[in-house]
């Protein structure tokens, strides 16, 4: 494995993009940083901007006002870069399926602009802290 | 050819900056693991630091298209660069007393402004709102923090004058690392405010206002991404060796290294100052940049003429406590 890869699974830095959720998975997204779980054994950073980021925490279905927005912060991640698909919605829609403003879930807007993006799925409404930290290091695992 | 040799060894290799760098890297480490004990979590492992700024130099390095793009590439690199001076320069003087000069308080007191200001240009040739934003606040910050900063210098100054120990002029680092003016009120005064310039020109909370991830989401960063991220991380790796060493060097005795229980003693003051940064780091919420500027001139200011005053009294009557 290159010194890249190794390197970068050694300290990924996320940026947390909510395209439409309903606000609890990014809840449990910062419950991922608290004591409890505390993520930095594992290097994860949360950083303010996608320019520093590694990969991307996109909770919720992807609306038709953000869509745009979340192709732009993927295009503004530095390459290597792992996407994450955080919850029910931003896997497969949920229980947003049939809104009038859903476009799609994340995985299908991502590979209209870049067909080779790495997505990475943590299904559940809301996903555990648990099941998102044994998803993140399990998708680096398999990079 | 000889001395140029010399000089490239000091300031690439020991002590400068393979030496400071892995010194600044542990002490990187230091800083989160004392602030996660802090917030009862486990922390990083200890090469953390090393695989962050390793990561980030093996990622796609972007550049935004409306930035002024000499400037954007070329600020880090003179950060770095002032900063590696600084480093060398205070080393140097703390293993080589023999030299008879070798820089003094006011080449350091340059070389601290370089790396701010070299944020304040790259920021600025961003072309980024937020970096434009983060950029204005840095000058602020600036300007509110040298003053004081000075202030206190000049406390230390009056002190090395009155001391009899002192050789050199009184403001070479060498002779200002004979004299320990923290055992006095005005330079415990001088010291406390110090170690709050040295705060803000770290960009530690409550003085990362021109940083503020939550507010400015980065701020004076905001645009660097990939190598030249990494290679600010790596000032601020410097930085965080050289800004304690001032003060250790300054105002509690210097870095002695000759012996080894004078070298403890020596990494003993620049931990205890590095703790002290980060518990005030820890416990102190960000303030805004007008308050910070307040708070360093109206509050800091008077103290510190206060402390002036207190020193000469102390010269012009021989009493060193004063
Ligand atoms: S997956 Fe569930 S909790 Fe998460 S955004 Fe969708 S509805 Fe909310």
């Amino acid at each position: 494995m290159s010194w890249k890869l190794w390197s970068l699974k050694k300290s990924p830095w996320v940026f947390h993009v909510n395209t439409g959720a309903c606000n609890n998975c990014d809840i449990e997204v910062v419950n991922c940083l608290t004591p409890k779980f505390d993520v930095e054994r594992f290097g994860i950073k949360l950083v303010g901007t996608p320019r520093h980021a590694d990969a991307l925490l996109v909770t919720g279905v992807v609306t038709r006002q953000a869509a745009p927005r979340l192709i732009r912060a993927y295009q503004q991640t530095p390459k290597p870069c792992v996407v994450f698909a955080i919850g029910a919605c931003a896997c497969n829609l949920g229980i947003f399926r049939k809104g009038y403003h859903v476009v799609g879930p994340v995985d299908k807007i991502l590979r209209e602009v870049d067909p080779n993006a790495i997505i990475a799925y943590v299904p559940g409404c809301p996903p555990k802290p648990e099941a998102m930290i044994s998803g993140v290091i399990k998708a680096l695992g398999a990079i | 050819m000889n001395d140029l040799l010399n000089n490239l060894f000091w300031i690439l290799i020991f002590p400068g900056f393979v030496f400071t760098v892995t010194c600044g890297l542990l002490a990187g480490w230091v800083v989160r693991k004392v602030t996660a004990l802090v917030h009862h979590r486990i922390g990083p492992p200890l090469l953390q630091q090393g695989y962050d700024v390793m990561k980030l130099l093996g990622k796609e390095t972007l550049i935004p298209e409306a930035a002024q793009k000499v400037v954007f590439i070329a600020a880090p690199l003179a950060g770095m660069s002032g900063a590696l001076v600084l480093a060398t320069l205070l080393w140097r003087n703390n293993f080589a007393t023999n030299i008879p000069y070798l820089g003094d308080v006011i080449v350091a007191l340059y070389l601290m402004a370089i790396p701010s200001l070299a944020l304040i240009l790259g920021s600025s040739a961003s072309a980024s709102p937020h970096a434009a934003i983060g950029a204005s606040r840095e000058i602020k910050l600036v300007i509110s923090y040298e003053l004081a900063l000075v202030l206190a210098l000049i406390i230390v100054i009056i002190k090395a004058v009155g001391n009899s120990k002192v050789t050199g002029s009184p403001l070479y680092l060498s002779s200002l690392a004979a004299v320990t003016p923290v055992f006095s009120i005005s330079g415990m005064l001088a010291f406390l405010v110090a170690i709050l310039c040295v705060q803000a020109k770290l960009g530690y909370v409550p003085f990362d206002a021109a940083e503020a991830e939550t507010e400015i989401a980065g701020g004076i960063l905001i645009e660097y991404s990939g190598a030249l991220l990494a290679i600010w991380q790596l000032m601020q790796t410097i930085l965080l060796i050289a800004f304690p060493l001032f003060l250790v060097t300054v105002f509690m005795g210097g870095f002695d290294a000759g012996t080894v229980s004078a070298l403890l003693l020596s990494i003993g003051k620049y931990v205890l100052v590095l703790v002290l940064l980060i518990l005030i780091k820890n416990t102190n919420p960000r303030m805004r940049i007008d308050q910070v500027m307040k708070f360093f001139w109206y509050y800091c200011g008077p103290v510190l003429g206060f402390a002036i005053v207190l020193a000469m009294l102390g010269n012009a009557y021989g009493l060193g406590w004063l």
